[in-house]
């Protein structure tokens, strides 16, 4: 078995029993690995109606097959679940090292299940295996619970959860490496349900390669590529992926104030730009990665540094929150880090809070708090997430989410959410496919299910009209397709801004020894969107919910190169559903099951 | 009369973030990058006077009076 490395490790932690099974191949080249594999082997054994909270839920720790090699970005991980926040699939992505190590420990995944009655941690360490105990661990924060594991497992890479997802809030992250996340839908909590605080890794086992020069040869094009391009060899590696704030805010589509505006004039503070200059100290690379847009910046946190924001984040604590410092933007990041919460959601749902206050849902009297969640006020962000990830006063309800929240006063429409899941850093009235594509996410609202911003705004691989609808469903049907495809591999989304589906193929069959077309892998991810859309509709998701906020869809931008434009989402969905070989109702046809190889 | 010129990432190198230049009937995006030292196809994404589009089309629109172009070498992220 090549690329694989043929184990999966099950860890019951009601019965503390440790067990391995053998991989099945063909099962797992079928899916790929990480997200589709992952999503197939949760499927396999849990009802998509089950309680994400309770002992019967899993949650799926998985690699690809390009994990752990030596191709570019190959160190990614997935954990898949049932999200607590939208009752949807949950596949939550992260680099950091973590992945790769889980490999190299001799395995492609793990699945956890039932229920701990004490906290306790995992240690692995190849074959030995141990259910550790972690009381003195609880309530810790990420920093300090990653420095104490270090100490117990010398040489493992640590992922952990924060107080935030022990407390169950539906925003919660994991945590690897410290300040690396699997961060959206809420996968921190079902950890935490579990009484499970971390994981521990380590191992020296490595893959078998089906054609090692080959692998040698394909991986130096890829290289090649990715350092001549001028995404990922020049305006990624520079600036990371804050050099967004700019391009984004001069469209009209940079969301400010929870979306009721996409223009924010101080957007430079915040910018790409403003922190290389100011704050950057180095790059902060994950394993293997040649791009290297991660950030370590400057922070009275650390004389050494510490970890920066990313784009979404930057964003959603300045413009969202209609405040434009970078020192408040790292500062809440780091928070956020250390509580284990998604950046995206908690900033989204102070974002709904500021406008539910702003419109006077909220009130001083229910926060009971000096410090108002108000529009422009600096010093409420890291007040309120440590009482948000803590479940400290008012600061219980932020922790259920923009959606629960607003639900809550009897309008949910002020959450700017998919599918209760908070959409990220992009207005798509002025942006038409990726709001087809925020619509449509099998994991409620998110820019990494199919990026369109790239031809859309960017210009890459080429420039779209952004107001346009013509051919937009089949840009987003192949777009999300292939990013299934490259989240099932165990690389990172960002090396698609330089290769395409013939050189993901190609790695494939040099590791795996496989002889795949681009089109077998772009059929392997519809096969992923499918099977994820099936565990959706048996999960109770209805069609109905492939929708946009009704902000979105019905008040005109109010200003700039957007203004004027609402999302056509009635006009766009239609087509999508025809595309996608689904009927009219948007659902999966027997016929294009049949198809994929899913009946 | 002027226009300006709102640069961004390595474009603002030795150029800066802002460039004001005279306004001339007529004149073109392409006028002012050639102005610039900037070829088309190092730029990824042009904005004039608030209008986007494929960037040869962007270079042949006139600029208009006291208007403005923001330029874009390839950047991405998310």
């Amino acid at each position: 078995m090549f690329g694989y490395m043929g184990k999966i490790l099950r860890v019951n932690l009601t019965t503390n029993e440790v067990t391995t099974e053998d991989l099945d191949f063909e099962l797992a080249k079928k899916y790929i690995g990480g997200r589709g594999l992952g999503t197939k082997l949760y499927m396999d054994e849990v009802d998509p109606q089950v309680d994400p909270f309770a002992a019967e839920n899993k949650i799926v720790f998985i690699n690809g097959p390009l994990s752990g090699t030596a191709t570019p970005t190959g160190g990614r991980y997935m954990v898949v679940t049932k999200s607590p926040l939208t009752g949807c699939i949950a596949s939550s992505n992260s680099g950091g090292e973590w992945g790769a190590y889980l490999k190299y420990a001799g395995y492609d995944a793990i699945i956890v299940e039932g229920k701990a009655s004490l906290p306790v941690y995992i240690n692995i360490d190849e074959d030995k295996v141990e259910i550790l105990p972690a009381l003195d661990l609880w309530g810790k924060y990420t920093t300090e619970a990653s420095d104490l594991l270090a100490e117990k497992q010398p040489g493992s890479k640590v992922l952990t959860i924060g107080p935030a997802g022990e407390k169950l809030s539906q925003m919660a992250a994991i945590m690897n490496e410290k300040d690396r996340a699997a961060g959206r839908s809420g996968v921190g909590a079902v950890m935490g349900s579990k009484n499970l605080k971390a994981i521990t890794v380590k191992g020296n086992l490595k893959p078998e390669i089906a054609n090692v020069e080959g692998l040698k040869a394909v991986t130096k094009e890829c290289r090649a590529m990715l350092k001549e391009n001028g995404v990922t060899g020049g305006g990624l590696p520079t600036y990371g992926t804050a050099v967004l704030v700019n391009i984004i805010n001069e469209h009209g589509v940079y969301p400010t104030k929870n979306f009721q505006e996409g223009i924010d004039p101080d957007a430079e503070a915040v910018s790409g730009e403003t922190m290389t200059e100011k704050y950057l100290i180095k790059r902060n690379p994950c394993h293997h990665c040649p791009i290297g847009c991660g950030r370590w910046v400057k922070s009275d946190k650390s004389a050494d540094g510490i970890g920066g924001p990313e784009y979404e984040t930057l964003w959603v604590f300045a413009g969202d929150l209609g405040i434009d410092d970078m020192e408040v933007v790292i500062d809440a990041n780091y928070w956020c880090n250390e509580l284990g919460l998604d950046t995206i959601s908690a900033g989204a749902t102070l974002a709904a809070a500021m406008e539910l206050y702003q419109r006077g849902f909220i009130t001083d009297e229910m926060l009971n708090d000096d410090v108002i969640l108000k529009f422009g006020n600096a010093d409420s962000v890291v007040h309120w997430l440590k009482k948000m990830g803590n479940r400290e006063g008012f600061g219980d309800l932020l922790a259920r989410g923009s959606y629960r929240l607003a639900d809550f006063f009897g309008v949910p429409e002020y959450s700017m959410s998919v599918k209760k899941q908070d959409l990220p850093a992009y207005d798509p009235r002025g942006i038409q496919g990726m709001g087809l594509q925020y619509a449509t996410s099998n994991r409620g609202g998110c820019h990494v299910r199919g990026y369109l911003i790239s031809p859309e705004i960017l210009g890459l691989p080429e420039k779209l009209d952004r107001f346009d609808l013509a051919g937009k469903e089949v840009w987003a049907k192949v777009f999300q397709d292939l990013t299934a495809v490259i989240d099932s591999t165990g690389l990172c989304l960002f090396t698609s801004f330089a290769l395409g589906a013939q050189q993901y193929a190609d790695m494939l069959n040099e590791v795996l020894g496989t002889e795949w077309t681009a089109e077998d892998v772009l059929l392997a991810g519809e096969r992923i969107w499918n099977l994820e859309k099936l565990f959706n509709l048996e999960a109770g998701i209805s069609p109905e919910e492939d929708t946009l906020p009704p902000r979105l869809l019905e008040e005109a931008m109010p200003d700039g190169p957007t203004k004027g434009w609402v999302h056509k989402l009635d006009e766009l969905l239609p087509l999508y559903y025809k595309e996608r070989g689904w009927d009219e109702d948007g659902i999966p046809t027997e016929e294009r099951l049949e198809k994929l190889g899913l009946l | 009369m002027s226009i300006k010129i709102k640069l961004f990432a390595n474009f603002r190198e030795g150029r800066g973030k802002i460039v004001e230049m005279d306004y001339t009937p007529g004149m073109t995006g392409q006028d002012v990058i050639d102005s610039l030292g900037i070829t088309a196809p190092e730029i990824a994404a042009l904005i004039v006077d608030g209008v986007d589009g494929k960037v040869d089309a962007m270079l042949a629109v006139p600029i208009k009076e006291d208007g403005y172009m923001a330029i874009f070498p390839p950047v991405a992220g998310g």
